[in-house]
């Protein structure tokens, strides 16, 4: 992994500036910000209906310092995909100017890729197009004001999930690995310098590449606004936010997530849920079904990893 | 795979093809960057046909995408147009239902892209076949619209939309629409012009710097598209839209006659196409494939002593509003024949209804009479366009309409239903 006093020293310059108007404490703005230093300023972005729609400033003021459209909800991975075309297209006409070196990258919330987003992203998946499409999740439709989406995990309270979700988290970096896509990985705000070699090395990549962002929201999820980093760290620590990698197939557990395999390391879920208010209203049923939840998908990672070991032998 | 051409090649040539292949051949010959596709009928053979000359490599640098539905494939020529590349796709009917929401985006953001449009008729029940209520549905978006009349129109025609749209004081979407099957799938002679030709008559391809009010370049970090507050330049931008709508019309004047000089073929200012009107007492307005079997009736009817007209409309967006009054005030009576409909509007069909109000407080204007027929491509015959001739003669004459007139408009061709 990367050093940290590596990074700070080679990405001293912020893409996402100050002035803009995120919540205190907001996970998307971390997640973009650590997203465009390991991406660097070659990088036209689309984003879809989100808060970051919003944040990035009303017009005519602007907070990113690179190329940055907006589109509309259900179209982001589509519009990138034509984005892209058209700089290979300009390559072809203007050549050896660097047209085909831009990263074409999506950044949408968990409504706009699990929810109305989730066909043209399957699309732009199965196609390989040659993109990085970025989910910050923060679990709920918090532009609209807090309403569930298909990412909304077990027992949240949302406005309109007001005695909390009955249904589960949809598996989003699940459902792209099994489009066989060249890379999917799972980033949390809590390990910037993670998220940082997940991004260089999606960069390098070609084809349709997928990176999933735990990003808290503080008013969303019911917490002070200091602690979103402490609240993404326990979502890892507790193992209910797995940090892997799918690299052609190949399914890495990254460093914070991997000695989590043996249950005995992880954490208490209840030091997640308590710091939360979308939790307070949790029965010790659902408390019970959420670990029931967590374990299963540990348990089906690990017969992954010894699948994969078999086959790789 | 074959080997790609360095560059586009074509000679003028009378290839016998369907209306959807000229549309596919008008694409290549304007040298388009970017097309994104998804299948649907009856537009497909505009896709395939495409698909050919990308895989023989007759189409070097142009990147083709195969989409998995109408909502991204308009969502992807509008990344491929931000990015400053001259865009197409084709579509039809549902399509054109299922990308509404991206076509209020492609006119917001001022982009060039031309589609063209097989019609078909809106579902339920399923239905495949010509008319236009697809593209007209789509009135409001800020898309000009036209319609084709003949296989050799559509090729013209995406070629004229082209440099309408991509004037600088323009910069606005187009639809090109023709009839499903009618146009779509019966062959005809068309003339594929010269690569050469083509390219002088066109504007260059976008240079690379992109659009002049939109790019996505690292160089020129830009924002587009984000909110804006009530008090910001929102209500400017839609007046601008209507605006270049306006300047359209000289635009596309301009376009047609320079196409007639260039290409030899005419259509009359480019915005309406008059067939015998200038002696006409009786006329009528038309559009899409039934404007060129008018003709032959109009001459059929004339043969007979009556002395009838017919206004092609081939724009609908925007609306020549002008032209419409001057050539009507020709005749006492003018029958509007809609393909289409507009339920619940004055008169039932979107034209009628438009014309209706154009004339309204003109001095000398004839009387309207709205027709409907060929809805979901029920045939009209050549026996009753004539007969729809005569009976507007016959009104002129006795001032007798029709007794089966629903709500003031001849739903014409109706079955006998007990």
């Amino acid at each position: 992994m990367v050093k940290l006093k590596e990074v700070l020293e080679s990405c001293q310059e912020e893409y996402f500036l100050p002035g803009n108007s995120c919540c205190a404490g907001c996970g998307l703005e971390i997640a973009l910000r650590w997203a465009m230093k390991a991406l660097g300023h070659n990088t036209a972005l689309v984003t879809p209906a989100s808060c970051l729609n919003v944040v990035i400033g009303l017009w005519p003021k602007t907070a990113p310092n690179f190329p940055f459209t907006n589109m509309a909800f259900a179209a982001a991975a589509a519009a990138a995909t034509g984005m892209e075309a058209a700089f290979k297209a300009k390559a072809h006409r203007f050549p050896n100017r660097g047209w085909d070196e831009i990263t074409a990258l999506v950044f949408a919330g968990d409504g706009g890729t699990a929810d109305i987003g989730i066909q043209g992203l399957s699309g732009a998946a199965e196609r390989n197009s040659n993109i990085i499409y970025v989910c910050y999740d923060n679990e709920a439709y918090m532009n609209t004001g807090i309403q569930r989406s298909s990412s909304t995990p077990h027992g949240a309270i949302t406005t309109t999930t007001t005695k909390g979700k009955e249904r589960y988290k949809k598996n989003l970096p699940g459902i792209l690995a099994a489009h066989e896509i060249p890379y999917v990985a799972t980033c949390s705000i809590s390990e910037p310098l993670d998220l940082y070699d997940k991004f260089k090395k999606a960069k390098s990549i070609k084809g349709c590449k997928y990176i999933h962002i735990l990003a808290p929201c503080p008013p969303g999820w019911g917490y002070q606004s200091e602690e979103s980093i402490e609240v993404a760290r326990l979502a890892v620590k507790t193992g209910t936010w797995i940090l892997y990698e799918v690299e052609n197939g190949i399914m890495t557990l990254s460093k914070k997530s991997k000695s989590l395999l043996d249950p005995s390391k992880r954490a208490p879920l209840i030091d997640y849920l308590s710091k939360q208010k979308r939790f307070s209203q949790i029965s010790e049923k659902d408390l019970i079904e959420l670990q029931e939840i967590i374990d299963h998908n540990w348990e089906r990672i690990n017969v992954e990893l010894s699948c994969q070991e078999q086959y790789l032998k | 795979m074959v080997e790609a051409q360095q560059d586009f090649i074509q000679e003028r040539e009378t290839k016998i093809i369907k209306g959807n292949e000229a549309a596919a051949y008008a694409a290549k010959s304007a040298r388009v960057q970017v097309i994104s596709a998804y299948p649907i009928t009856p537009q497909t053979t505009v896709v395939e046909k495409l698909s050919e000359f990308a895989d023989n490599g007759e189409m070097p640098g142009t990147q083709y995408i195969k989409m998995e539905s109408e909502h991204s494939v308009f969502a992807a020529v509008i990344g491929a147009s931000k990015a400053g590349t001259r865009t197409f796709t084709a579509t039809s009917g549902q399509g054109i239902f299922y990308a509404h929401e991206m076509i209020h985006w492609a006119a917001g953001a001022r982009l060039p892209i031309v589609v063209a449009i097989a019609s078909r008729g809106p579902a339920p029940p399923w239905n495949i076949w010509a008319d236009f209520t697809d593209v007209l549905s789509q009135r409001d978006t800020g898309w000009m619209s036209s319609f084709c009349a003949s296989h050799q129109e559509i090729y013209d025609e995406i070629l004229m939309s082209y440099k309408v749209c991509e004037d600088h004081e323009i910069l606005l979407p187009k639809f090109v629409a023709y009839g499903g099957f009618i146009l779509s799938h019966t062959s005809k002679p068309v003339i594929i012009e010269d690569q050469d030709l083509v390219d002088k008559y066109l504007p260059s391809l976008p240079s690379e710097e992109g659009w002049p009010h939109i790019w996505m370049d690292p160089k020129r970090p830009m924002m587009f598209g984000n909110l804006i507050m009530p008090s910001g330049f929102y209500y400017e931008f839609r007046m601008k839209i209507h605006d270049a709508f306006i300047q359209a019309k000289e635009k596309i004047k301009n376009a047609t006659k320079e196409f007639e000089n260039i290409f030899g073929r005419h259509y009359g200012n480019g915005l309406i196409q008059e067939y015998r009107m200038d002696d006409a007492k009786v006329g009528v307005l038309i559009y899409g494939d039934l404007a060129l079997q008018m003709e032959q009736a109009v001459d059929d009817v004339r043969e007979e002593g009556y002395k009838v007209g017919m206004i092609k409309l081939r724009h609908f967006r925007p609306f020549p509003v002008e032209d419409i009054i001057n050539s009507m005030k020709k005749v006492e009576i003018i029958g509007v024949i809609d393909r289409a409909t507009a339920f619940g509007s004055q008169t039932g069909g979107p034209v009628s209804g438009e014309v209706k109000s154009a004339l309204h407080e003109i001095n000398g204007a004839p009387k309207v009479l709205s027709i409907i027929n060929g809805l979901g491509g029920r045939e009209v015959s050549l026996e009753q366009q004539k007969n729809q001739l005569k009976m507007l003669v016959k009104f002129k004459e006795t001032g007798e309409l029709p007794k089966d007139m629903i709500h003031g408009t001849l739903w014409d061709g109706l079955l006998e239903v007990e």
